[in-house]
């Protein structure tokens, strides 16, 4: 379709997007690259910016600055050729309260110009089936649950083929079951080579099933890349616990590492009384730049970059030394730390 | 709605059944000749409710063409389908425009159903003091339900736009009906007959040359020409707003 080059192997680009509501910038010079065929997690708190860019995607709303293009195609000029393509759930799902689960989906796919009618019933069922939601297939809409409606929202975007689903919040209302059976349906989308963008705040969720995720604060995009990307780059850091602080602290200055005294509720109570005249432990951390993200894997799955400084290297050091080392450890910082460290603490999130 | 529509002749047929005769020229026009023709409940019943039942009840549907979906949430979805927009708004107004053409059927229908039923249907007198057979006289009825079809496809016009304005249904569907009601008293004030000819509701009432002998067409295709100003000016302006709209509902 398009010429070759980076643009056509990414589902959506944007460059510069902004959404600006009178005085507020919604979204605010968003770059976004989601990779052709990942799963692509869009993180950010409560009024981030998340929806309004997946409104600005789907042309339901027209950005105030910026391009974008979705599927190699330029946005929103080709809006009617995209967006047969795109399957999509938008804050929540809505329907007519009056119409059967089919009959709101058949209204639907008549919406849409490419949806054939006659294939229209086949789809439908085939869509509804997917979700689980055969059983209630005839039952009015308003007597649907929270989670029934949520599942024939996801019925909607696969009521055809689609290269591209846009996913807003889709676990939003289910139960655990049904959570489940989400994830596996995003993970069989994204392995049958469809991209899926799911925005969420649940990072436990994207964890599992994202390839790639970008976080959103106050309508700006802070991080984006692939999962193990955006965990390694909240610094990996060690722990010491030792009680020879002001040794292993030069030890670690000789390594090119700031050490700083942790007082961290960690420290085993009763560390201090296992060798005699020896003091307390003291908890050092330091941070190792650049450090392997998949450390625990048995050493089998090595990271893209290499740790400038390795952690047995400093356990080896710290020991030449004469350091008494009690205890090591390398935390890997998680999603969920990279995202506070994002978007800020408790209530005090950026607006 | 249709139902509530249907309600008014068969009101009016029972009303004048059971009362004594009604004294002539007091009541709606026409209403004194129902006892002797029952094919005169559907003129009435259509005279009675062209100032404020049907513009209601064409303000209800055409305001909540756009602003409905849009309050129900459906609008992102239809777009995102993608119904596309300007094909949204048609289909939108031609839904619309056939409720403009059944409702005023409807009375009509049934008010020449219910004077049948209740009373004698014979010969009918016109305007002009020509005389025309039952069947004749039906075609002039439906010619009427005509009339007030092509009446309202401004109003309904004007309701598809003040429906792009907002995403609360009730808000649109109150804005159009209050607009029929001040165009109709703007219509009453001579003090402003410069404007008279330039408001929607100005021919609302001019059927009466469609009961002459032979039709005069002046009334029908001036109101055409002016329903088809309005349908042109807020059909538009709906699409000029309706096309650069931020759907955020």
């Amino acid at each position: 379709m398009s010429a070759a080059g980076p643009a056509a192997e990414l589902s959506i680009e944007t460059t510069g997007l902004t959404k600006r509501f009178g005085r507020q910038m919604a979204v605010d010079g968003v770059d976004l690259a989601v990779p052709k065929g990942a799963v692509f997690g869009f993180l950010g708190p409560n009024g981030s910016g998340k929806t309004t860019t997946i409104r600005l995607l789907l042309g339901l709303a027209t950005a105030t600055g910026g391009s974008m293009r979705v599927l190699g195609e330029e946005m929103p000029g080709k809006l009617n050729d995209v967006l047969p393509r795109v399957g999509a759930l938008v804050e929540g799902p809505a329907f007519y309260p009056f119409l059967s689960g089919a009959a709101n989906l058949r209204r639907m796919d008549a919406a849409d110009p490419c949806g054939s009618g006659a294939t229209r019933r086949a789809r439908v069922h085939s869509a509804l089936e997917r979700v689980g939601l055969t059983h209630a297939a005839d039952k009015l809409v308003r007597a649907y649950s929270l989670g029934m409606k949520q599942r024939l929202g996801i019925a909607n975007a696969l009521l055809a083929p689609r290269e591209l689903l846009v996913l807003d919040e889709p676990t939003n209302g289910l139960d655990p079951q049904g959570t489940r059976e989400v994830r596996s349906l995003v993970r069989s989308l994204a392995a049958d080579g469809a991209t899926v963008f799911v925005s969420s705040h649940l990072l436990a969720e994207v964890e599992q099933i994202c390839t790639h995720a970008a976080i959103m604060s106050a309508g700006r995009l802070v991080a984006q890349g692939t999962l193990t990307e955006l965990r390694g780059a909240g610094q990996a850091r060690i722990r010491v616990l030792t009680p020879d602080p002001g040794t292993a602290a030069q030890v670690l200055a000789g390594l090119g590492l700031t050490a700083t005294l942790g007082t961290d509720g960690r420290t085993p109570g009763g560390a201090g009384s296992g060798a005699a005249g020896s003091g307390t432990d003291a908890a050092l951390f330091a941070s190792l730049p650049g450090a392997p993200a998949a450390q625990e894997d048995g050493g089998s799955s090595r990271s893209v970059e290499r740790a400038a400084v390795q952690p047995e290297a400093v356990v080896a050091a710290l020991v030449a030394a004469g350091v008494r080392v009690r205890g090591f450890a390398t935390e890997q910082a998680s999603l969920e730390d990279r995202f506070v460290a994002l978007t800020g603490e408790g209530f005090d999130v950026v607006q | 709605m249709l139902c509530a529509l249907a309600a008014i002749p068969i009101l009016i047929a029972v009303a004048v059944r059971v009362s004594s005769a009604v004294p002539a020229g007091r009541g709606p026009a026409f209403l004194d000749r129902i006892a002797q023709n029952g094919l005169f409940v559907g003129v009435t019943a259509m005279v009675v409710s062209v100032p404020l039942f049907l513009p209601l009840t064409v303000g209800v549907v055409a305001g909540d063409t756009i602003a409905g979906e849009a309050g129900q949430g459906t609008l992102r979805y239809l777009l995102v389908a993608p119904a596309g927009r300007i094909r949204l708004l048609i289909v939108k107004y031609a839904g619309a425009a056939v409720f403009v053409i059944v409702a005023p059927l409807v009375v009509a229908l049934t008010g020449a159903g219910i004077g049948a039923a209740l009373f004698p249907v014979g010969p009918v007198t016109l305007l002009s003091g020509d005389t025309i057979g039952t069947g004749e006289a039906m075609v002039r009825l439906l010619l009427i339900a005509a009339y007030l079809a092509v009446s309202l496809l401004g109003l309904s016009a004007i309701g598809l736009f003040i429906s792009t304005l907002t995403d609360v249904p009730v808000g649109a569907m109150a804005a159009t009906v209050v607009l029929s009601v001040v165009a109709q008293v703007l219509d009453a004030l001579p003090q402003l007959e410069w404007l008279h000819p330039w408001l929607f509701s100005h021919y609302w009432l001019d059927f009466g040359d469609l009961l002459r002998q032979p039709v005069s067409w002046d009334s029908f295709a001036a109101n055409a020409l002016l329903q088809g100003g309005y349908v042109a000016v807020f059909g538009a302006l709906a699409y000029g707003r309706f096309i650069t709209k931020d759907v955020l509902s």
